[in-house]
């Protein structure tokens, strides 16, 4: 599945010692591709991020130049929208991550028995991925609404005070990119304990490992690349939404992240180069980030 | 004891499964609401919204746009990416890692700056935006996918069967299509239905090209700001059933083919 | 009878300056190889020994290079694996998953636009004796079912030549002394030409005409299995195939019938027609159920060769035989086996023996004394742990 995507399965090599004309003929349309549609726009994007507006031009008009200062501008206006960003993705990585794993554990582990309740509780995993993502996170606006039962039951026992609201807070923000990613954590959290080799566990318990200790020692290291994966894969579309932090879904004006500043600025104001640099900031930490990780995975065993 | 862990963890399972369906089923029953315009509030039970769905101005054509992107954009990235994957597996070379990287990239880049980074370069080259730019960047994230989907089902082949193809006279071409292609079939489709999962309900990336073309995901965007008509929530609700009926008759027919397989080797 | 329709006889294969190279090591070097047509060959020699690789030359799999490859006396050496007179039965049996049996079976004869090819395969399947599960697919079957469908799939082509890669190596051991005897029978019966490569000597020898045993790329002996055994040209010949005991000494006389050499001061003689070397100082050897052990000193006799006394440092039951280790000082540690003629072990571990044998059962090597081995037991493990680091720092270097 793809969501193993990050994980490092070391697949054995297959003598690949052949001609390698096919191997090119193979590969080139689809390199070509990623090239062209791919890498070229990243080029672009930077490109664009140097860009200068021509005098006396139209709104959205540039040319080509090398700003830095648009990296100054849009940092000194945007950072909280930075910060927030990974914040928010930080901390609904975490909740995902303690929300999934026993998920994970429970499908993979537990129910290894019996293969039809397995599948049949995958299949409800991966059931939010059959509805749109916008559908469900207006779902959730709609159930958080003010006049909906939770926020009413909140103020019944007064959790929240009489004028307070759920939706366009900092608290459904995360909400909701908790919920909406739980699936991209749970799946190659599965996959890998799925192929837990429970006697490992026995093992440790042989050994003198309490259960808590077996877990640490044992199970979670053996995770560790779904754990990888799936954080990854939470943390990263997580840090760049703006469906969740938007004002018509969860979001409000004081929970925008970076994404919806660079929709703004490149969609409506038409302010390319902010919005190009704001996009080569996005990317540059997320990269730093999954460098980390690949410094112990290793690039080969990520695709 | 053992089984008293178990239970407590099968319970929060079972109620976390249910936590991720209640948006799903809030969707499904806000189809049968008989409201006006804004489909907020219960109004009352009709079946009419699934009768007259495609009287929302837009609607039909928007979902008709997100078939099409996707089944044209899935195709496109099934072939791509599944050569890449056999040449991944069967053959080395020089820039393996470099490919390799940049088949990553894709996966682990937000999809707004995809979608931005696109949008620059259509903006640069003076490309109108429409359905074939959004064809051309739904193609572009689901490469990777398929590269990852395939190469699994590539790297556990044994390269015995197509070397015995070979070995029974079988020519270069007869080998591919008549041993090779047959048996990576199903991580091929696996990774078809992957792409049009992802094309079907992307709306970062397609919001940045679409230009004046609405997908499905895009018309739920726009609608957002002014209310949800109940017909959104009907054609959600049947592309929902349909792919969940589809997932179960799969996976109940491997069951059966399994337990048969379990028999008959008795 | 369904064999008769089938049996064309095989064809001679010759190799000849053979070499093999992979990135970084040699799996063949300058092999010269002659399989007479009609015969049951075998390629006997530890993992890593470049067998397979040889089987892969012949089947078009790999490419040599250097040298030749003629099948009945043509060139083959620069054709594809599909233009070749060859069939495969491979290890892993690599059936078709997603054919039934009989397609399976009739693959190569559509392959080949052969008339019948369903017929056929029908035929081959009976050969094999199960024809009655013609439409089932491959992962419903057995191993040894599937190794069946395998020998029907490759012997249906009438092959000049058929190449078996360790073909019984995934089956339990008493499948697969059952097989041997029907791929033996099969062989006899339908007179192709049959290429064996596996790792088991007591395969090997059971099966095949003629054994050839492998190491490092190089044939080190060639002959009937019983000559092989019997008269060893090399210490790793001598200890691939059984075990046997190994001296170094000076050749002190030499006579016409019989040579001596000098073991820790003990002249020990060998018939001068089974030593590989007359002169210098040279490696003996005898098999260990050729030895008798004594627990008194013997009287001298001639046409007997005598060493002792020795201790005994380990004693090993096994039903039918047991083993003694004798530690006899100035030649080291020996191995016999002794027939359990009476209950239990004759002596215990401590006991002071003699052994002795008859001069006529002792060989000579040809390898130089200098550098013969004691055998290794798991000199196997440490080939393949030795390609697999090869390959990975190849791999590495390549990154």
């Amino acid at each position: 599945m793809a969501f193993t995507a990050f994980a490092s399965q070391a697949t054995v090599e297959q003598a690949p010692r052949k001609r390698s004309w096919i191997a090119l003929v193979l590969l080139l349309p689809g390199i070509a591709y990623l090239v062209l549609f791919f890498l070229a726009p990243l080029i672009s994007l930077i490109i664009t991020s140097f860009q200068q507006p021509v005098l006396d031009g139209d709104i959205g008009e540039y040319t080509a130049g090398f700003q830095w200062q648009n990296y100054t501008d849009a940092l000194g206006e945007y950072w909280p929208l930075v910060l927030r960003s990974f914040g928010f993705a930080l901390i609904a990585t975490v909740l995902a991550l303690a929300v999934s794993y026993p998920i994970a554990y429970f499908i993979g582990v537990k129910a290894r028995r019996f293969p039809l309740l397995q599948s049949l509780m995958l299949t409800l995993v991966i059931a939010p991925f059959f509805i749109s993502f916008l559908l469900r996170t207006l779902a959730w606006k709609q159930i958080m609404s003010d006049e909906g039962p939770i926020v009413q039951f909140l103020k019944t026992i007064a959790i929240l005070p009489s004028d307070g609201h759920l939706t366009g807070t900092a608290f459904s923000v995360i909400f909701g990119l908790t919920y909406n990613f739980i699936p991209f954590m749970t799946l190659p959290l599965y996959a890998t304990l799925e192929r837990l080799d429970t006697r490992y566990l026995e093992a440790g318990a042989d050994l003198y490992a309490s259960p808590f200790t077996v877990f640490r020692k044992v199970t979670v290291p053996l995770s560790m690349p779904g754990i990888i994966s799936g954080t990854l894969l939470t943390f990263i579309p997580a840090a760049g939404d703006y469906i969740n932090a938007s004002r018509d879904f969860l979001g409000s004006s004081s929970t925008a992240m970076v994404g919806n500043a660079i929709e703004a600025n490149f969609l409506v104001l038409q302010n390319y180069p902010i919005a190009a640099a704001l996009s080569i900031v996005l990317m540059a930490v997320i990269l730093i980030i999954v460098g980390l990780y690949v410094r112990r995975a290793g690039t080969e065993d990520l695709v | 004891m053992k089984f008293g862990k178990g239970l407590g963890l099968g319970i929060y399972t079972v109620l976390a499964l249910l936590f991720l369906l209640i948006p799903i089923a809030y969707t499904f029953v806000f189809s049968f609401n008989d409201a006006g315009k804004l489909n907020i509030a219960w109004q009352g039970f009709t079946f009419d919204k699934w009768l007259t769905v495609c009287s929302t101005a837009g609607l039909c054509e928007a979902f008709g746009n997100s078939i099409l992107v996707g089944l044209v954009s899935t195709v496109l990235a099934t072939a791509l990416g599944t050569l890449i994957a056999i040449a991944l597996v069967r053959y080395r070379f020089r820039a393996r890692s470099s490919i390799s990287l940049l088949l990553f990239l894709p996966m682990a880049t937000p999809e707004v700056v995809l979608g931005a980074g696109l949008a620059a370069q259509f903006l640069t080259l003076g490309t109108e935006k429409g359905l074939l730019t959004i064809i051309l960047a739904h193609t572009m994230f689901c490469i990777s996918f398929v590269v990852v989907t395939v190469k699994a089902r590539v790297a556990s082949l044994d390269p015995a069967l197509e070397e015995a193809g070979r070995d029974l006279y079988g020519s270069p071409g007869q080998v591919f299509w008549r041993i090779t292609f047959p048996l990576l079939m199903p991580g091929i489709a696996a990774a078809a239905l992957l792409s049009f999962a992802l094309s079907f309900d992307d709306f970062i990336i397609t919001n940045f090209n679409s230009g004046s073309v609405d997908t499905f995901p895009k018309f739920i965007y726009i609608a957002a700001a002014r209310g949800i008509p109940a017909q959104v929530n009907v054609i959600a609700s049947a592309v929902f059933l349909l792919a969940i009926v589809l997932v179960i008759v799969v996976q109940v027919s491997r069951a059966a083919r399994a337990k048969r397989l379990a028999r008959q080797l008795g | 009878m369904a064999i008769a329709s089938f049996a064309e006889s095989g064809a001679d294969l010759q190799l000849t300056g053979i070499t093999k190279r992979f990135p970084g090591f040699t799996a063949i070097e300058e092999l010269d190889l002659t399989i007479p047509a009609g015969s049951f060959f075998a390629l006997l020699g530890p993992s890593g020994c470049g067998k397979t690789t040889t089987l892969r030359l012949v089947a078009g799999l790999e490419e040599p290079t250097a040298g030749q490859i003629l099948i009945g006396g043509k060139d083959v050496t620069s054709t594809k694996p599909f233009q070749r007179p060859v069939n495969t039965v491979f290890q892993s049996y690599a059936l078709f998953p997603h054919m039934t049996i009989l397609e399976n079976v009739a693959f190569g004869l559509r392959r080949r636009k052969l008339g019948d090819p369903v017929g056929k395969a029908h035929e081959a399947l009976k050969l094999v004796e199960l024809d009655h599960l013609a439409s089932r697919r491959p992962a419903q079957l057995s191993g040894g079912q599937q190794q069946r469908v395998a020998l029907a799939r490759a012997i249906v082509n009438r092959p000049a030549l058929l190449l078996l890669d360790e073909p019984l190596g995934a089956l339990d051991l008493k499948l697969r002394r059952q097989m041997q005897l029907e791929l033996k029978t099969i062989q006899t019966e339908v007179g192709l030409t049959f290429l064996h490569v596996t790792h088991d000597q007591e395969e090997a020898m059971t099966m095949a005409d003629t054994v050839a045993v492998m190491n490092k790329g190089k044939i080190e002996q060639m002959g009937a299995p019983e000559e092989l055994y019997e008269l060893p040209r090399t210490a790793f010949v001598a200890n691939f195939l059984g075990q046997s005991n190994l001296f170094t000494g000076e050749v002190v006389a030499s006579g016409p019938d019989h040579i001596a050499v000098d073991v820790a001061g003990v002249p020990i003689v060998v018939p001068r027609t089974r030593a590989q070397r007359h002169a210098g100082e040279i490696a003996i050897g005898v098999r260990p159920e050729k030895v008798s052990l004594l627990t008194s000193a013997p009287l001298p006799e001639s046409g007997r060769n005598v060493l002792g006394p020795g201790r005994v440092t380990d004693v090993s039951f096994s039903g039918v035989s047991t083993q003694y280790l004798v530690d006899v000082p100035g030649v080291g540690e020996l191995v016999v086996f002794a027939q359990n003629m009476v209950f239990g072990p004759v002596v215990q571990v401590g006991a002071s023996v003699w052994i002795s044998w008859n001069a006529d059962h002792g060989f000579g090597l040809d390898d130089d004394p200098g550098v013969v081995p004691r055998f290794v037991p798991d000199a196997s493990t440490e080939s393949i742990a030795i390609q697999r680091r090869i390959a990975l720092e190849e791999e590495l270097e390549q990154a």
